[in-house]
């Protein structure tokens, strides 16, 4: 069984789009979505949810104002801001617990956060994992762990060769979560200075982590310069550019009817698409 | 007036909106530009700032003193984050789970534990013409970028118009960003990925009670679900930006938007006088 996990660095260059288009070409896989702050996979693959669970992750403290004494020495210590007038403010607090440790009255207990929900559910294409972190929750690295460890049970279970995951933009908590100890990482970007910055800094991460690395350019032909500075950019840097998609306005036409790309239309981005996965296949040895 | 610029998903635009925004304002007024998307700055690919300045972000790690320690292992007990660990006469730390609270070394009864700092980013500065940059930068392979996002927002200066830009996603990274804002704009597209997004930075910035607006960039594609969302929600539709191949060209090469489409500059002044009307009459309501 092996993982490719699908980054970007920068938000918006179409990793779920190129993920629900896997989805739909690969065989014997399991999709598991950890972009869990905005998990958005879900929309084009309609999956019918068979298991929910809830994601009890961290704590937050809370103080019983009738024990309070008001002595002050909460927020004296706390490092993060969180404790305002005698009161906790939940949004600050990152749940370290130093306050109820030091607090000489015992006014100050830690109250577990339900955090989200993660679900296991039925495609067409596939099982797929995914989750909903809540709204302004910490520990997205977590359940983007929880969420990859079910993937690969299930894949273990049913004998299936892939696990591809969605990841999330960025380079910190939940990418390093969903990177470390996968197969391939397959980094899409785009031909923009912005993609260009981010991609420089996703390919090191990986080096970092001593993941290998394919390129694919997306929408290669908004700026044709930019993509061959790209392509020379990443020989160097051993991450090979192995698929230039054309920018074409079918992929918004083929999210907004609720489908990927390669079932709504047998045009020249699916093609491109079609030779990525065979690229990602090759290079993951199955 | 504090702004920040947000959006759920990645890639809709808002370094697009929040640099445009820094120039026209940056006319008449000092402005601050704070990049609080430290995993991935990019708003000085269009600010072309001279960085003058940067100093590293630390936190504070703790370091045993092992002739004081007797292995008693409170440090590890104490530790929300299992970022200590006493087996067999040996303590063990793991810096990347460490929050830096503190509470390990203040409630060591042997005091044998001191923190020293552990760098995970840098903050840098620098100007160009009247706007002030800031930006945070998370190192390659650290996981927690909340810490530089705080140490970013110590520059506010509130005589300065000050606008932030947020990373993509709705977890402890863009809280941390937006909170303390006058007033947050939401970038979306007109795309079902667009939308579910949207909804959930709506969650984020309801629950800390900031007045918000909406920005739809790439207008004209995609289904036209985000209106009537908007006017159900009550959220204000401040500036439609259009697909345009010239704006993406633009966009790629790094070009601020109002510098290669000066037709645009009435547009980036009517967006904040809006803004500045939503929050006076906000401020007047509390």
């Amino acid at each position: 069984m092996k993982e490719v996990v699908v980054l970007s660095g920068k938000g918006g260059t179409g990793k779920t789009s190129i993920v629900a288009s896997f989805a739909a070409i690969a065989k014997k896989k399991v999709l598991a979505d950890c972009d869990v702050d905005a998990a958005d996979l879900y929309l084009l693959l309609q999956p019918q949810v068979k298991q929910e669970h809830e994601f009890w992750s961290g704590q937050t403290a809370y103080i019983d104002s009738e024990k309070c004494n008001q002595c002050g020495l909460c927020e004296e210590i706390c490092r993060f801001g969180a404790i305002e007038n005698y009161l906790v403010v939940p949004i600050s607090c990152e749940g370290c617990g130093f306050c109820s440790q030091v607090c000489p009255v015992d006014a100050i207990a830690m109250h577990e956060n339900m955090s989200g929900h993660w679900f296991i559910s039925e495609t067409h294409y596939g099982p797929l994992v995914h989750a909903r972190l809540g709204v302004a929750q910490e520990n997205s690295g977590k359940l983007v762990a929880l969420v990859r460890q079910n993937a690969k049970h299930i894949a273990e279970e049913g004998n299936l060769g892939y696990i591809i995951v969605d990841g999330p933009p960025g380079i910190g908590c939940a990418v390093i979560s969903s990177l470390s100890g996968a197969d391939l990482a397959l980094l899409v970007t785009e031909p923009t200075l912005s993609g260009m910055h981010d991609l420089d800094r996703i390919i090191e991460l990986c080096r970092h982590f001593g993941i290998p690395a394919l390129v694919c350019i997306n929408k290669y032909d908004i700026n044709e310069e930019n993509s061959r500075q790209i392509e020379s950019y990443c020989a160097k840097q051993k991450a090979e550019v192995v698929s230039r998609i054309p920018f074409d306005n079918v992929v918004t036409e083929a999210l907004v009817n609720g489908l990927p790309v390669v079932e709504f239309s047998d045009g020249r981005v699916s093609r491109e698409i079609e030779n990525l996965w065979q690229s990602v296949s090759l290079a993951l040895g199955v | 007036m504090i702004l920040s610029v947000a959006s759920g998903k990645g890639g809709t635009g808002k370094t697009l909106i929040a640099t445009s925004l820094a120039f026209a304002l940056s006319e008449k007024n000092k402005v601050q530009l704070l990049d609080c998307d430290v995993e991935e700055p990019n708003a000085d690919i269009f600010i072309h700032s001279h960085i003058t300045q940067s100093y590293p972000v630390f936190i504070p790690i703790p370091k045993v003193d092992e002739t004081k320690c007797t292995y008693c292992g409170k440090c590890a007990e104490v530790c929300a984050y299992n970022a200590i660990a006493v087996v067999n006469k040996k303590v063990l730390i793991f810096p990347e789970l460490c929050h830096g609270c503190g509470a390990c070394s203040y409630l060591c009864p042997e005091s044998a534990i001191t923190e020293e700092g552990q760098e995970i980013g840098v903050v840098e500065k620098g100007n160009s013409g009247n706007i002030e940059l800031i930006q945070g930068r998370l190192t390659i392979g650290q996981l927690m970028a909340p810490p530089i996002i705080r140490e970013v927002k110590k520059h506010i200066d509130s005589r300065n118009e000050v606008i932030i830009d947020v990373s993509p996603g709705t977890s402890c990274p863009v809280v941390e960003a937006i909170k303390g804002s006058d007033f947050c704009l939401l970038v979306t597209e007109p795309t079902p990925f667009g939308l579910n997004d949207l909804s959930l930075a709506v969650e984020v910035v309801r629950e800390l009670g900031i007045p918000c607006g909406v920005v739809i960039n790439r207008a004209g594609v995609g289904d036209g679900k985000i209106e009537p969302y908007c006017s159900e929600q009550r959220l204000p539709i401040l500036l439609r930006i259009p697909l345009d191949r010239k704006i993406a060209t633009l966009y790629s090469k790094g070009v601020p938007l109002i510098e290669g489409m000066p037709e645009w500059r009435n547009a980036f002044f009517k967006l904040f006088q809006d803004i500045e009307e939503i929050v006076s009459v906000n401020q007047a309501a509390k």
